[in-house]
């Protein structure tokens, strides 16, 4: 492979002919010895891109030391992908960066902008290196410029999608915490829905509810509707096949907290309510639940409150 | 299969049409042999409860009444629950439990359990 190409460089280089592999070669050579130069000037150049980071005003959520740190990692991966190509290394290391730096309200812009300035950093120290030589700055700014611009999307992307990942969690938790199924008492699940029910979350509500049902073994359960502010005929409808469905289970449902206005459209849906148990508030739904599960709640002056 | 008077029918496989209705004459007939006051139809094993199959209950159920015994449902999936609702077949009024316990818990409320069963441990296989 060796012999072929340096046969190829030198035909190439006799008929002065530009052939793709000659720039490769080329481009190859050139990289190697730009990344010997930005090992040699390693300190130099790395605090010349704090100093210029701080002067932007970026990651001001950092302090001095970690700067320091992060800088340092930031610039031998950033050396090592020049030299080596190869960027999952980078990859791995900006997602790990993306991770401990996101909780820490650090915006995409300046992840993007840090890099970028580093980029601008090596350049013109390449172009301070090899201002004599113009043709030759030329071939070493074609041979870094792809692989500097490489690195900034990776690093980019790298940093969105920890982004992504991070939110689709938090969507995650809120969805779980949305429909909570609690368990109060044994046998008495309480279930209280805050917010706008709309028939997505209706849907995830009852499978919730249901699979409660079984693995508490519920007796009882209290839907709490006093946080929902309004239902529409899909939702109020699913609501009832719900209980009906908790009743199969051998469980009864006593919803409670019914604003006027749901009340309304439960009638006038002309659902049959007639096996609906329902209470005006929470209290009286849980006093309810407990004296169908044959608790008797008794305060201990002596004076009974259930 | 039959736990003291109760008598504790439980469905292990899916059941087509005709052994539904072989289901419900067995299970009629032995209501009267064994003079059982309760019913227990544990369904937990099925995943799929078609409007022929919650017919069937209700009418066992049904004439279980008139034969003078109380049927109870048990064991009704998740899943299974909330499809029979949504395609409007529920079990009527016959009551239903979580499970075989509940059940048996629900027909001793009703009076036609006799004392709490001790450990449920061996009945029959197939209904």
């Amino acid at each position: 492979m060796d012999d072929q190409t340096s046969e190829r460089t030198g035909r190439s280089a006799e008929t002065g002919d530009r052939a793709p592999q000659h720039a490769v070669v080329e481009g190859q050579h050139l990289l190697s010895q730009l990344v010997a130069h930005l090992r040699e000037h390693r300190t130099r150049l790395r605090e010349e891109w704090a100093a210029r980071i701080q002067q932007s005003h970026l990651l001001s959520a950092m302090t001095p030391q970690e700067m320091a740190a992060e800088t340092t990692s930031v610039y031998d991966n950033y050396v090592e992908v020049l030299e080596t190509g190869s960027v999952e290394a980078l990859q791995h290391y900006a997602r790990d960066l993306s991770e401990r730096i996101i909780p820490r309200g650090v915006e995409t812009h300046e992840v993007v902008g840090i890099v970028l300035l580093l980029r601008d950093v090596l350049a013109r120290s390449l172009f301070e290196k090899y201002q004599r030589d113009f043709g030759l700055l030329n071939e070493v700014l074609d041979a870094y410029e792809p692989a500097a611009n490489r690195i900034a999307n990776t690093v980019a992307v790298s940093f969105v999608d920890e982004r992504e990942r991070v939110i689709r969690q938090q969507q995650d938790a809120i969805r779980e915490l949305s429909t909570p199924v609690l368990p109060v008492r044994e046998r008495l699940l309480i279930l209280p829905i805050i917010g706008v029910l709309d028939s997505d979350r209706a849907r995830q509500l009852t499978e919730q509810l249901l699979s409660g049902i079984r693995k508490h073994r519920a007796k009882v359960v209290v839907i709490d509707i006093t946080g929902a502010p309004d239902v529409d005929q899909t939702v109020a409808n699913h609501l009832v096949q719900t209980v009906d469905a908790s009743r199969l289970m051998g469980a009864s449902v006593i919803i409670t907290g019914l604003s006027p206005k749901i009340a309304q459209t439960l009638v006038t849906i002309g659902v049959d309510l007639s096996k609906m148990n329902t209470i005006g508030d929470l209290q009286g739904g849980l006093e309810e639940a407990e004296r169908l599960l044959g608790y008797t709640v008794t305060r201990k002056e002596g004076s009974t409150s259930s | 299969m039959r736990q003291g008077s109760t008598l504790i029918a439980s469905v292990h496989t899916a059941l087509d049409d005709t052994e539904l209705v072989r289901f419900e004459h067995d299970l009629i007939a032995q209501i009267g042999e064994h003079r059982s006051p309760g019913v227990i139809i544990d369904v937990a094993a099925l995943d799929v409860i078609d409007s022929f199959a919650a017919l069937t209950l209700r009418r066992i159920a049904e004439m279980a009444r008139l034969r003078g015994a109380l049927t109870v449902i048990v064991g009704i999936q998740p899943e299974v629950a909330f499809t029979m609702v949504q395609l409007g077949m529920g079990t009527g009024d016959v009551p239903t439990a979580l499970d075989l316990d509940e059940g048996l818990i629900v027909l001793a409320d009703q009076g036609r359990g006799r004392e709490a069963p001790s450990a449920s441990s061996s009945w029959g296989t197939t209904p």
